[in-house]
């Protein structure tokens, strides 16, 4: 039997459009997220008024001394830097997520999973508790040396994948989970050790936005836009990248350089997330599946959309951690486990052996 | 010369696989690659396509070293079929196909117009337009071969290197397969150089302008499918007694076991 004969060519259009309107509605959403999550807390403020206090910064209404300067303190000084904070390290695993999937060619590889962060965590815990001061005006050693354990644990862990003698990607996953529980036990101890004060290492540990400060968007940011930005440049390589290495390779692609370039951004812009937020797990495994669900796996669409996804799903996430159980905070990362546990087992069934194994 | 091996050798644990070849390829020439399981052709053609390096000797493309090459350079002069590769099944046939684009694009550019359109056009050669909206994980065997040639000729390279193109098909798709390489072939108008590993040797009799037949790492003939399929060469390689006829239409030789 012959199969179906195409006849109609002029059918068959192949484009690629940047998602720009996909985009724009991303950011609307964000804002949205974003109102809301300045909007709700232990104090209510209505929409309105939120508008009205943000938008009085840039003096285009002078009406805002009829609200309550209780209400400009709350929105400027406490909310708005926590949703900001929740955007960027949202953004952050999403994106990196995303990257890590790509390379790996592993839909489970989300930052946390594979150990960057705990190895990231680990760099933070260490300058944290050694006592010197870590901020310097704009700079910060704390994104720095979660970087440094951050990509030592990837490392160690590629390092092993390919000692191992097979490059499948689950052993790398498995690795991944080794050396992130190793670093969560080294954390623990070094914790135990230290000055009895643990409340805000603790808190952090379990990963929160409850100190969250202007300072620290403004810290992580370039990193975050360093990273970003080489990840973003190399998405259309990614998805040649999505074939075995051979393969690729027969289509012009430098796999080693690529590998390595990609690694240290994703590790960059997961280590600007985890040194101000701790440990948030899940992010990364869920908002680019969601995109992947929707629009395909090209890492052009996949990439950005990750990021904005991410960033919307962790303001909503932190909105639920200081509401639900008010006035008691739950950290941000029991409920992004919460949600991404459940998720996590959804996606393993659905791809069976066939992707885990098959690299 | 498009292709020129000169003494090459590979080892893989000690063991030669391929050991001193020196053979050349011309403009315009169908090349099939012939031997038992074990003989040497598929490392042949990872060698000539830069998957492999060699252990010793030297292997020229345009005269140019090949290992001097870099993957990008190496990807505009040839594409490559490989064997049963493992594809990521999520991804659209017209999305796999584009990736043939890849070397001819820098870092940040995006596929052009142009770009789409020999896409298009490969994907309508090998008849596989039908397929734009599935993906690799749900379309058959034959469906596949068609859409890795496409991607090969959306790769627009004057060298083409297939690992047995048929393994896996039925007669049909078999025939449909071959019949899209040698159009390929011709379409290049004598500056292109097909070479294929094939098991099948009434295959590589019909389609091929020259077979090359290797035994333990070595070519032990090389010329017209009639020069080289015949009885004492296949007997005493392959270990079996055949008996050898010409085909009624194509007269190429025909192997019967």
């Amino acid at each position: 039997m012959k199969p179906t004969t195409y006849t109609n060519d002029q059918d068959l259009v192949l484009t690629y459009k940047y998602p720009w309107n996909k985009i724009t509605i991303g950011i609307v959403i964000i804002f949205i997220c974003a109102v809301i999550g300045v909007a709700i807390g232990s104090v209510y403020i209505p929409v309105t008024s939120v508008f009205l206090i943000l938008f009085s910064k840039l003096n285009l209404f002078n009406e805002s001394t009829e609200l309550t300067p209780a209400w400009h303190t709350i929105i400027w000084n406490i909310r708005l830097p926590r949703v900001v904070l929740a955007l960027l390290v949202g953004a952050s695993l999403g994106i990196s997520g995303a990257t890590y999937q790509g390379l790996f060619k592993n839909p489970l590889a989300d930052p946390y999973l594979i150990g960057v962060a705990s190895g990231a965590s680990l760099g933070a815990t260490i300058v944290f508790l050694s006592g010197i001061p870590f901020t310097y005006g704009y700079f910060s050693l704390l994104p720095v040396a979660s970087f440094c354990g951050g990509i030592i644990a990837v490392f160690i862990a590629y390092l092993i994948s390919i000692k191992s003698g097979n490059t499948h990607l689950s052993t790398l996953l498995l690795a991944g989970l080794a050396i992130g529980a190793f670093a969560t036990a080294i954390t623990g101890i070094l914790m135990l050790r230290s000055d009895p004060d643990l409340r805000p290492l603790l808190s952090w540990l379990m990963g929160g936005f409850i100190r969250a400060q202007w300072s620290h968007s403004i810290l992580i940011m370039p990193y975050m836009i360093i990273g970003v930005s080489f990840i973003l440049g190399y998405s259309r390589i990614l998805n040649t990248m999505q074939l075995e290495g051979y393969y690729a390779e027969s289509l012009g692609v430098n796999i080693e350089k690529t590998k390595r370039i990609l690694i240290v951004s994703a590790t960059l812009v997961t280590a600007a997330a985890v040194s101000f937020s701790g440990l948030i797990g899940f992010v990364g495994l869920i908002a680019p599946h969601i995109i992947r669900l929707l629009w395909g796996t090209d890492y052009r669409t996949l990439l950005p959309l990750s990021g904005l996804v991410g960033a919307a799903f962790l303001i909503l996430a932190d909105l639920a951690a200081r509401t639900i159980v008010s006035p008691i905070e739950l950290p941000v990362g029991i409920i992004t486990a919460l949600v991404g546990s459940p998720f996590f087992v959804y996606v393993l069934l659905k791809t069976k052996g066939s992707t885990i194994d098959g690299y | 010369m498009v292709i020129d091996l000169q003494n090459v050798s590979f080892k893989y644990e000690n063991v030669n696989v391929i050991q001193e070849i020196t053979a050349h390829f011309n403009p315009g020439e169908l090349v099939s690659l012939v031997g038992p399981n074990g003989a040497g052709k598929t490392t042949l053609l990872k060698l000539i396509s830069g998957t492999l390096k060699p252990s010793s000797g030297k292997i020229y493309i345009y005269d140019q070293q090949s290992h001097n090459l870099t993957n990008k350079k190496r990807a505009v002069w040839i594409s490559m079929v490989p064997q049963n590769p493992k594809l990521p099944d999520e991804i659209s046939i017209p999305d796999f196909v584009m990736l043939g684009r890849n070397p001819h694009l820098g870092l940040l550019q995006w596929e052009s117009k142009e770009d789409f359109n020999i896409a298009r056009k490969s994907m309508s050669l090998t008849e596989i337009d039908y397929l734009s909206r599935r993906k690799l994980g749900e379309i058959s065997g034959g469906e596949r071969q068609r859409a890795m040639l496409a991607l090969a000729i959306t790769q627009q390279s004057p060298i083409m290197l297939l690992d047995e193109p048929t393994s896996n098909l039925d007669i049909y798709h078999q025939i449909k397969v071959m019949k899209l390489i040698k159009k390929i072939h011709t379409l290049k108008s004598g500056f292109g150089v097909t070479i294929l590993a094939i098991h099948d040797l009434n295959i590589a009799a019909q389609f091929s302008d020259r077979i090359l037949l290797f035994s333990n790492g070595s070519i032990a003939a090389d010329g017209m499918p009639k020069e080289v399929l015949t009885k004492n060469n296949i007997d005493s390689i392959y270990g079996s007694e055949v008996t050898i006829i010409t085909h009624p239409e194509h007269g190429t030789p025909v192997i019967l076991s």
